[in-house]
């Protein structure tokens, strides 16, 4: 197993005493996967990201890596935030050689990664060109292309897509396929949009609330990965399935916070 | 049509009030430049032009509110025989020894405070405190210490501009975002290479203002500094010129001081604006 989550709980200390926020998760995640977890929001979707980034430690279980112990950050994973974490004072080229630089690569090679990378995600002409001076769904790309350049063995992902606007999501739904294919990376993905969750993934794990467990996991298998697809009766099936299940526990949390 | 099933007709006779648009009143938005410049000079010119009416019209006892004629003589006869300068520059290098010494001292200091929740324990009560105590307060306590020559002049600079630059440098870097430090440490950053690679460029405008800021609390000082038994400074000038009942004197330290002052001001705008053109739109 690659990515490899066991009995995984997290508790969070409150003024209203301890929360349960993950509750024994239990993940497999082979070489090459592409995996979506799907929860509705506050189901601890970016807790549980944060133990595979190191950012915080489990309460009890544990999170290896190719049989490694994760213990805290580090460029072994790379991480996509949901908000745009681009370092405004650097240009795209700076942002994306950052890693490098901070593992202490020499000039030209970071140079040479990071512009490779950049190409990747189509951004070699913006190379240049301040944050500030980007849209969102290119900040994005250029948080991948950063977070790439340090060929980590998994990408993890924060509902990277959830600030931008339907037809840029669209976009960057093919470009993270198309990515996908041709970089064989390892992606772990979160994210509360079903549909996206169904069209970009091969397996799903539903989340569900309070605490936030594994309510179902699913492979996904789709005739092909064009939007044309999403108007396949298969396509429909997986999504009303996911919807049904986080709408079943979104009730039951509900009913557990009026309670 | 059934009058009872119909949507109930509140104020009917009373048109809906729109917002009128308004080029003086504009909330949060700039005005056109022409309008801008225009105010900006009457900003300076109505007060003068006052003074100017005051002191021709009024019967006004010079001694009491000299003429602008009057002050621009002063300063002639000032600058004629070098005092101005050597006042002037008396008072600047003291500024600058002490503002420099306090925010050397005070940017990494308050750049640790902001960063380390250690630190800011150690340090905060300690800095809240003294920044509560008025700094000419001190002079007699420097007087006993340091005597009377140039060295509690700059220490008194330094006590009023090191532990609010700190207090001010530490607040900026609360503002770094959290989700910044974290990516770094996914891009395998240390802790050194954190703070001096993203926290410290992440928070430079911030502390450029900061030292603006307190730019101007020492240029304040340095006059009262001067009331110690100085034999030149712009403070100095005043003081002596108000002893003698010299107004039109009195009028030129304080204009030459206000000027100065500016001047710094508007430097400190202009390098944080060459220096730190990605954060521009955000002020
Ligand atoms: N540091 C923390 N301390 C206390 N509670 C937390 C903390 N972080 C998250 N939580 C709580 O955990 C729950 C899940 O949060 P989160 O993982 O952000 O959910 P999601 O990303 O699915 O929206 C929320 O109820 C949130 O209030
Ligand atoms: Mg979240």
């Amino acid at each position: 197993m690659y990515l490899q989550i066991t009995n995984l709980h997290k508790n969070f200390e409150t003024k209203a005493g301890p929360l349960v926020v993950l509750k024994d998760i239990n993940m497999l995640i082979e070489q090459g996967e592409f995996i979506c977890a799907v929860g509705a929001s506050g189901s601890g979707k970016s807790t549980l990201l944060r133990q595979i980034a190191g950012l915080d430690s489990p309460s009890s279980g544990e999170v290896r890596i190719d049989g490694k112990l994760i213990t805290g950050p580090g460029p072994d994973r790379g991480m996509v935030f949901q908000h745009y974490t681009l370092y405004p004072w650097m240009n795209v080229q700076q942002n994306a050689e950052f890693g490098l630089k901070l593992q202490g690569l020499a000039k030209k090679e970071r140079r040479e990664r990071a512009s490779y990378y950049l190409s990747v995600v189509g951004l070699t002409r913006f190379a240049k060109s301040l944050p500030k001076e980007l849209s969102g769904g290119m900040k994005q790309r250029v948080a991948i292309a950063r977070a790439l350049a340090s060929e980590p063995k998994v990408l993890l992902m924060d509902e990277p897509f959830g600030a931008l606007d339907v037809h840029t999501k669209e976009s960057m739904h093919e470009f993270m396929l198309d990515l996908w294919q041709r970089t064989h990376i390892t992606v772990f993905m979160i994210t509360h949009d079903v549909e996206e969750a169904v069209f970009l993934s091969n397996r799903i794990y539903a989340l569900g609330a309070r605490p936030g467990t594994v309510r179902k996991e699913i492979k996904v298998q789709l005739p092909d990965r064009s939007h044309a697809v999403k108007r396949h009766a298969i396509f429909h099936d997986y999504r009303d399935e996911l919807m049904d299940l986080l709408r079943k526990h979104g009730q039951e949390a509900s009913l557990a916070v009026a309670a | 049509m059934n009058p009872s099933s119909a949507p109930p007709q509140i104020n009917s006779q009373k048109p809906i009030k729109t917002l009128r648009p308004s080029t003086f009143w504009r909330l949060a938005e700039d005005i056109p430049p022409s309008l801008n410049w225009g105010l900006m000079v009457a900003s300076i010119a109505i007060p003068l032009f006052l003074w100017w009416l005051v002191t021709t019209l009024g019967n006004v006892d010079p001694k009491f509110l000299p003429s602008p004629a009057k002050v621009i003589a002063a300063f002639q006869r000032l600058w004629s025989t070098g005092d101005l300068q050597k006042d002037t520059i008396a008072s600047l290098w003291r500024v600058g020894v002490g503002f420099l010494m306090a925010a050397l001292c005070s940017i990494p200091i308050g750049v640790l405070m902001g960063s380390f929740a250690s630190i800011r324990a150690l340090l905060e009560p300690m800095f809240g405190l003294m920044r509560y105590m008025p700094a000419p307060a001190f002079i007699p306590l420097l007087i006993l210490y340091l005597g009377i020559g140039e060295e509690p002049k700059i220490t008194l600079i330094f006590i009023g501009v090191f532990f609010f630059n700190s207090l001010m440098v530490m607040d900026t870097v609360k503002f770094v975002p959290k989700d910044l430090i974290e990516a770094t440490y996914m891009l395998g950053g240390k802790r050194l290479q954190t703070l001096l690679q993203v926290i410290f460029p992440y928070v430079l405008p911030g502390i450029l203002d900061a030292c603006r800021i307190n730019l101007a609390a020492a240029w304040q000082l340095v006059i009262v500094s001067e009331l110690i038994a100085a034999t030149e400074g712009l403070g100095r000038r005043i003081s002596v010129a108000g002893r003698f009942l010299r107004t039109d004197e009195i009028f030129v330290g304080l204009i030459v001081i206000g000027v100065i002052g500016l001047t710094f001001d508007l430097l400190f705008q202009y390098v944080l604006r060459i220096s730190c053109r990605w954060a521009s739109q955000k002020r």
